[in-house]
């Protein structure tokens, strides 16, 4: 019985097993990404970039047709091509980074939606923004798990100086720098997390898998190794959770794993150790008395 | 022995407004300089052009044999992210980036070293806090640990004391009192002329030009400091338009 709901659809289905392994890598590589963007205060910019890499996928959606190798690469370029310009943009003029990249993402995103909807339809359109996990074919599961090795290695040689530049960016400046490169290095392995979210989760739903399990890990976990752990925890579990509701309950399977990491985030608000309110609300009690 | 650090004819611009304007001088070597100045004076961006993060617009920094990992700096507290989730061992510890780096190990006894200097500056027993759940004064206190392990022969600090208590104060006085001891070049953005007079033989008076540079008696006068404050108010309206090859004005003799 336990067996039929937990794993069944799973053992029974290649598509489902395909699925599973893709969204478990991906959540590996997103979860901490996440993070990072949580803790450097770019929670938005995440959501920018999956905007911006839209009219590279749609170019590329256009001229090659429904390629996952084409619109990745399209993407990618799109993706990088928006992250160089908010960069030069906010050193060498006075807007910040965050004003610089909306101003980009929204251009971005318009040109997308119009080169899709001119040459292209509505169920592309569709497909690009919200994915379909249920057709990830083994091309798509070799891709998402070279996009997670490489952000996971990556993300280890990049640890210290991005911790670095988080924390006191003007030190690092002070002994030797680093901390641009860092930085670049880190957009682009957003941008690239979010490519490889786009077959299959979608631009959009991609971002979900970023940021909620980022978000949640802050009410659990006060640590930067403990902060990760939980992240990709929670990321790892809703990907699992959320795939069998949509297998159970006949749901797109996208949004049902962003809002189970939705439903986890829900409950530590109120359960989690740092910051639930519970906690806040049991503390105040005993602050009374 | 290296040779102190100096100043030539140095100008920084921020916006292309100039910030410190033919700026020229000698720090006296192994000793403590206050930098003292009103707000605006330059006193933080003539740091910056110190560690070397400020390119000078004109005349230049001369760090004698100095590289990077022989100047030590603390920048205001407003630069740092206290929210950060990082613990305050980890954080003395970055003191050693020169030794660890990216991807370098560190060894026992780096960590012992660390201990040692949180133990210094009375704060023994919080390496497995958070950062962000010290005070501004025990935040303070472990910046300063962080110098202490980076045992640069030049130490920079940018207004280190503001909004800390006494006691915090008296404590890392006594350590840069310390560091004077051990010989090494300290060099503070000041705002309370009893502690420069106490602490600091050497002050440089800053407003925009150097007013005044010396010991720290013959340098914070009434004269100076009331010209310094109408120096700092009517600058930029009298401030005549600077050619690159004029000669620096009065106050601050380009050295040759």
């Amino acid at each position: 019985m336990l067996y039929q709901l937990l794993w069944q659809p799973f053992d029974e289905f290649a598509f489902m097993r395909h699925a599973l392994v893709g969204c478990l890598a991906l959540a590996l590589g997103c979860a901490p990404i996440g993070l990072f963007l949580v803790l450097r205060r770019m929670s938005l910019v995440g959501d920018a970039m999956s905007h911006a890499i839209l009219p590279g996928a749609a170019i590329a959606f256009i001229l090659y047709g429904l390629s996952l190798t084409a619109m990745s690469i399209g993407g990618l370029i799109a993706g990088i091509v928006v992250i160089l310009a908010a960069g030069l943009v906010s050193r060498g003029t006075r807007l910040k980074e965050d004003a610089s990249f909306a101003a980009f993402y929204l251009v971005s995103l318009a040109s997308g939606v119009l080169l899709v909807s001119k040459w292209g339809n509505n169920v592309d359109l569709m497909h690009i923004l919200f994915g379909s996990v249920l057709a990830v074919d083994s091309t798509a599961l070799l891709f998402l798990a070279v996009v997670s090795s490489i952000t996971v290695i990556a993300l280890a040689l990049l640890y210290r100086p991005l911790v670095v530049e988080s924390f006191d960016p003007d030190f690092l400046r002070a002994n030797g720098g680093g901390g641009t490169f860092a930085h670049l290095a880190f957009l682009v392995l957003v941008v690239l997390n979010l490519v490889a979210g786009f077959q299959a989760l979608g631009t959009l739903m991609a971002v979900g898998l970023m940021m909620l399990p980022a978000a949640t890990a802050r009410l659990w976990a006060r640590s930067l190794g403990g902060l990760i752990g939980v992240a990709v925890g929670i990321a790892l579990g809703s990907s699992y959770c959320g795939l069998l509701v949509s297998y159970h309950a006949d749901l797109p399977s996208g949004p049902a794993i962003v809002l189970s990491a939705g439903i986890a985030y829900a409950l530590s608000l109120l359960a989690g150790r740092e910051g639930g309110l519970v906690w806040r609300w049991l503390r105040s009690r005993h602050l009374e008395r | 022995m290296t040779s102190p650090l100096r100043i030539e004819n140095l100008t920084l611009t921020y916006h292309r407004h100039p910030v410190v304007h033919h700026a020229s001088g000698e720090f006296a070597q192994g000793e403590a300089t206050a930098l003292v100045g009103p707000n605006g004076a330059g006193k933080s961006t003539l740091m910056k052009a110190l560690v070397g993060l400020l390119k000078p617009n004109h005349g230049r920094v001369d760090f004698g044999q100095r590289t990077r990992r022989d100047i030590a700096y603390l920048p205001q507290q407003a630069a740092i992210d206290r929210s950060f989730p990082l613990s305050v061992a980890d954080c003395v510890q970055l003191g050693h980036w020169h030794g660890s780096g990216w991807f370098g190990k560190v060894s026992h006894r780096a960590r012992h070293q660390a201990e040692h200097a949180l133990e210094a500056v009375g704060l023994a027993g919080f390496e497995s806090r958070n950062v962000d759940e010290l005070s501004a004064g025990q935040f303070q206190r472990v910046l300063f640990a962080r110098i202490l392990l980076q045992d640069a022969p030049v130490i920079l600090l940018d207004e280190p004391f503001t909004a800390l208590d006494s006691k915090t104060t008296a404590d890392l006085l006594a350590v840069i009192d310390r560091w004077r001891q051990e010989g090494r070049t300290i060099i503070a953005v000041l705002h309370d002329f009893e502690q420069v007079r106490s602490h600091f033989a050497h002050t440089l008076l800053l407003a925009k030009e150097v007013i005044a540079w010396g010991a720290t008696d013959s340098v914070l006068t009434p004269h100076n400091l009331a010209r310094a404050n109408a120096m700092a108010q009517a600058w930029d309206e009298r401030a005549p338009v600077c050619h690159r090859d004029d000669p620096a004005p009065e106050a601050a003799p380009a050295v040759r």
